[in-house]
């Protein structure tokens, strides 16, 4: 219903600037063969879900049965007055942070020494980059045994300087900053791949000729270099922003949200608190809240910092 | 990204000696700590629980083959690589016929309605798959795919419509379009045209959807666990979750294991190393 009330909201804008073909009986058979199948499947499992998420938010269902006990915006007020969901919130926004000051910058360095003539570059471009090509869920899993206070590095660590063991994972104090670690070494690479292509991109005349001005290395960097990758880091942002909201499966198998469920994030919530308890009215609110912070920054980010791109 | 480019484009050289030794250093000290989890994990895998205890960073005074011995000739692991390549084919295939189809329409043909259509599909580029996680689950059980491949993949290539469709159909408006007035010309219509000209001129752009829908479901954690219920049937995203909870005490077990299956994806990373990083790149830039 809400599809059909935008489409109807929404006047069919102009034509392409292209010019255009005469519509042919031939032309209508590929239209209607060819997009239904598409339009069919998005509409199937994503624009009605999305639809849908934002009607079951307003019940009280376990989704046993049609949804009936309307209860208006209680879910939402359930939700934020839920302390494991602000800290949720809380951890997004730690990981966009973290990516911002630490994740970005340590990319760009890295780019900046790879994207040139160095032994190796290709080489060290692909080690950086690997991590990004592994499951989540294995990277989890990995730094879950990393951090071990008995066996992993933190356990052999403790052990070399004769200290009690440390249990990295259940302090509760700490424990999202292995988040964060995990975060930064399976992403930075993603990260510095953009920043390569960008580098590559950039005319090696004009950096020559700043030389020969007599400009610094860090003057060339900082005014010809890093203006000219700027549509580059802003889509980095954006691309950290967007996954830093979506962190799930980093988290199942490194903390399973302990301890005290203080290393949630928005989605690993959502699963643990609505959808394995069968909650789904509150759970499909917290998709709402989340999607609201999505497309709220995905809208005003490309209008007001990537308008020029 | 070819070495002769690197060689001309070198921002900051010449700079010499010192600083690039330092900043080799550096980049050594780095790849060794990002390759150091990857390698404690696969040598892990080779001790036995004793050793693993005493000795968790040097390698193993003796090698227990038998760890990945057992997997390797076991069933189950066999079992979530073929579930997981299943799932990752049709999710491939399927989102490059139905993106490509679509971006074909969009690319060359005016109709009324089709704007609206392509900023309605372009609309799965804002939100992720989780934010509708709970309606799709109560989705697929009403159409009875509850644990079943087809729960899996359908949900998957629906949202990676949004990005193929967009970077197919930029590329198909950049082929020259005296090629489809030719074509005409010659009585050629436009379904021959798309299966004998458009699709063959446009591997790139398709290898490059291939790539990212293709790591998308490979690694896919979410779907599948809400999903799939029946071991025989779990991705090896989720027959490794379920093979750590098993043996949670014996970690060396685990580990042999987690190698195992990242063993695929680092092996055609090696392979297809290029095209896996272009795709990769290039896609997140272009859409």
């Amino acid at each position: 219903m809400a599809a059909v009330t935008y489409a109807e909201a929404k006047p069919t804008a102009p034509a392409f600037a292209e010019p255009a073909r005469r519509m042919t009986l031939n032309g209508w058979a590929v239209v209607v063969i060819f997009l239904p199948p598409a339009l069919l499947l998005f509409t199937v499992f994503v624009f009605l879900p999305i639809v849908e998420a934002g009607w079951y938010s307003f019940f009280n269902w376990n989704g046993y049965g049609p949804p009936e006990k309307f209860i208006g915006l209680k879910n939402y007020g359930y939700l934020f007055s839920n302390p494991t969901f602000i800290r949720s919130l809380v951890n997004n926004g730690l990981i966009i942070v973290f990516s911002l000051l630490v994740q970005l910058p340590l990319a760009l360095a890295v780019a900046v020494m790879v994207a040139g003539r160095i032994v190796g570059a290709v080489w060290f471009r692909m080690i950086f980059f690997l991590p990004y090509v592994l499951a989540p869920v294995a990277a989890g899993l990995i730094w879950h045994f990393m951090f071990d206070g008995d066996y992993g590095v933190v356990g052999a660590v403790t052990t070399a300087l004769g200290a009690p063991p440390y249990f990295l994972l259940a302090d509760k104090t700490w424990a999202f900053s292995a988040v964060l670690i995990v975060v930064l070494w399976k992403y930075f690479g993603f990260h510095m791949m953009l920043y390569v292509a960008g580098l590559q991109g950039i005319d090696g005349a004009l950096l020559e000729a700043a030389e020969m001005d007599g400009a610094s290395a860090w003057q060339r960097f900082w005014h010809i270099t890093l203006p000219l990758l700027g549509p580059m880091i802003r889509l980095s942002v954006f691309f950290s922003i967007i996954g830093a909201l979506q962190v799930f499966d980093i988290i199942v198998p490194l903390t399973g949200g302990g301890p005290f469920e203080t290393t949630n994030t928005m989605v690993s919530f959502l699963y643990f608190f609505g959808l394995t308890r069968m909650r789904i009215g509150f759970s499909s609110a917290v998709g709402v809240v989340l999607f609201i912070i999505c497309v709220t920054f995905a809208f005003g980010y490309q209008r007001i910092v990537m308008r020029d791109d | 990204m070819t070495e002769a480019a690197d060689v001309i484009r070198s921002p900051g050289r010449r700079a010499g000696g010192l600083a690039s030794i330092v900043a080799f250093a550096a980049l050594v000290v780095l790849a060794g700590a990002v390759l150091f989890p990857v390698f404690a994990t696969a040598l892990n895998g080779f001790k036995d629980l004793s050793e693993f205890r005493t000795n968790p960073f040097g390698l193993p005074h003796v090698w227990q083959w038998s760890n990945y011995w057992d997997i390797l000739t076991g069933y189950r692991y066999w079992q979530v690589l073929g579930n997981s390549l299943l799932i990752a084919f049709f999710t491939v295939t399927l989102t490059l016929v139905l993106s490509a189809m679509a971006a074909f329409t969009f690319a060359h043909l005016r109709f009324f309605g089709d704007r609206f259509l392509m900023s309605y599909i372009q609309l799965g580029l804002l939100f992720p798959l989780a934010t509708a996680i709970v309606p799709i689950f109560i989705r697929i059980r009403g159409l009875g795919l509850l644990d079943s491949h087809w729960g899996v993949i359908l949900p998957q290539v629906a949202f990676s419509l949004a990005m193929g469709v967009l970077l197919i159909r930029n590329a198909f408006k950049q082929l020259p379009s005296e090629l489809l007035d030719a074509a005409m010309m010659d009585g050629c219509g436009y379904f021959r045209y798309f299966l004998f000209i458009t699709l063959p001129l446009s591997g790139p752009i398709l290898a490059t959807v291939a790539v990212i829908s293709f790591v998308e479901s490979w690694n896919g954690y979410l779907l599948p666990l809400i999903v799939l219920n029946s071991e025989s049937r779990y991705p090896w995203t989720l027959g490794l979750m379920a093979y750590q909870g098993q043996y949670m005490t014996s970690w060396q077990l685990v580990l042999a294991f987690i190698t195992l299956t990242i063993l695929p994806a680092i092996l055609m990373f090696l392979m297809a190393q290029r095209w896996i990083v272009a795709g990769l790149t290039a896609g997140a830039v272009k859409s």
